[in-house]
């Protein structure tokens, strides 16, 4: 089995099944996030079961995490060692010529988008650890306040520019990594039949409804608070 | 036409290689690009200079000789061809152009534009067979029915020449779309699903020992590879790869 996972087409599809597992994660996060849109109790009631349910935080957190730093990893691991497969590079490579600037640039989109969660982990997904688990405060409630906290901190969150502008341009890059990542994902694990054309554009609807909602809601809470 | 040429030139494995600036006038549009290349080495030879090494036997396309990058791309320019089919007239008067050997860690330079693909060989060798007697009383490949979708694509996949356009074209230097291709054209007829399972195993292991990098499916391989090998196949290989590890 250590033979197995050392391999090249192994690490290909443990890249990809890592970015079908944040593909589906990426849908649930926003469909929470769109609640947000329609109604203040809506988004707080869904954020309060999400961050307090056992199963969801002991259980399908931690695997998130390590889906998370697993494709990191790994992506940067196996750019390393392609950047090494070529030790005199060209005077003149003509990229352009045959493959989308996406599929040659993952690792910048996906570096963008590491720089993307540390800001947003800072902003929210830390404060929460401390809130529950460093202060034990499970209440959702802010001290001396009715209601759940959660659509106030959105808010709050999204007032000044420069976050909205990163977050923004962050949706963006992943809309880009997501426009080669999913069908490429599919490919690496050697799905390839009849309905790969429908994978392929399953693929670039979802590169683009996925980070647009992000951005509407972002844009919606800075413009709406 | 007269063009300028920026040529890479190393006097052996050992030597570090440079990029080398050279004039060629009077140039045909007719002319192959190789061709052009024999005239450019013709004045060398006549002021005493040492000719371009470069790769190239059949000149008709077929054999996978010839590995000139050429303005950043294998093959050059053109699509579903091979350097020797490449002529003159795809460039302009006054152009330059930038002539290099492929580059990749498992195919190291031997001499200017040559390079070592043995690589592919010994690729070759650790799978890309089958085993049948030979003794005599050999069946008739006739005599067992196979689709003629799988005939095709096998043969599609066979078509592959080994130049290595793949490696040269791929920012990874991966060479999944070659492996892929001699994986397929067995794993789709019925002689072939005997080995099927050591083959890839082997053929994949044999790659990754030789330092080629991962596929991350640009795509590129297939654009410029001259006999016009579909990515389908490292599909196909992933899907091999893993029944063979899995199940």
């Amino acid at each position: 089995m250590s033979g197995f996972l050392s391999s090249s087409i192994a690490r290909k599809v443990a890249m990809a099944l890592s970015a079908l597992f944040l593909i589906i994660f990426l849908i649930i996060h926003l469909a929470v996030n769109l609640t947000s849109l329609f109604s203040a109790d809506a988004f707080n009631e869904a954020s309060h079961f999400m961050g307090t349910n056992p199963v969801i935080q002991f259980a399908m957190q931690p695997v998130l995490i390590f889906g998370v730093v697993f494709h990191f990893v790994m992506g940067f691991v196996l750019e390393l060692r392609n950047k090494g497969a070529r030790n005199v590079k060209y005077a003149k490579f003509n990229g352009a010529a045959s493959s989308t600037w996406m599929s040659r640039n993952m690792v910048v989109s996906g570096a963008v988008i590491l720089a993307f969660i540390v800001i947003h982990f800072l902003d929210f997904w830390i404060p929460e650890l401390n809130t529950k688990y460093v202060l034990g405060d499970m209440s959702g409630v802010l001290p001396g306040e009715e209601g759940y906290r959660y659509f106030a901190e959105l808010q709050h969150k999204f007032v000044p520019v420069w976050r909205v502008a990163a977050y923004v341009v962050a949706f963006v890059l992943l809309g880009l990594h997501l426009a080669h990542g999913f069908q490429s994902a599919f490919q690496s694990m050697g799905f390839n039949n009849k309905y790969t054309k429908c994978v392929k554009t399953l693929g670039v609807i979802y590169s683009v409804v996925i980070p647009l909602g992000f951005i509407i809601v972002a844009l919606f809470h800075h413009f709406n608070h | 036409m007269n063009l300028t040429l920026k040529i890479w030139r190393q006097r052996g494995p050992q030597d570090k290689g440079q990029m080398v600036e050279y004039k060629v006038t009077d140039i045909s549009e007719h002319m192959s690009f190789l061709e052009m290349m024999d005239i450019l080495n013709e004045s060398l030879v006549e002021k005493d200079e040492e000719p371009i090494a470069f790769d190239h036997d059949c000149r008709e396309g077929i054999c996978g000789m010839c590995s000139l990058h050429i303005n950043g791309e294998p093959h050059g320019p053109d699509r579903g061809i091979t350097t020797c089919q490449l002529h003159m007239r795809t460039f302009k008067d006054g152009d330059t152009i930038y002539i290099e050997p492929w580059r990749a860690k498992a195919f190291p330079v031997i001499k200017d534009l040559i390079v070592d693909r043995n690589a592919f060989e010994r690729i070759q060798q650790a799978g890309g067979y089958i085993s049948v007697n030979t003794s005599g009383n050999t069946q008739d490949a006739n005599a067992i029915p196979i689709p003629k979708l799988d005939a095709d694509l096998s043969m599609d996949a066979a078509a592959c020449i080994g130049c290595g356009a793949c490696v040269a074209s791929c920012k990874n230097s991966s060479a999944m779309l070659f492996v892929s291709a001699k994986v397929s054209q067995f794993a789709l007829l019925p002689q072939g699903k005997v080995e099927a399972a050591d083959r890839v195993r082997n053929m994949v292991a044999q790659m990754d020992a030789e330092g080629f990098g991962n596929c991350t499916n640009t795509g590129a391989c297939e654009v410029e590879c001259p006999k016009g090998i579909s990515l389908d196949n490292i599909a196909r290989m992933n899907r091999e790869y893993l029944k063979a590890s899995i199940i």
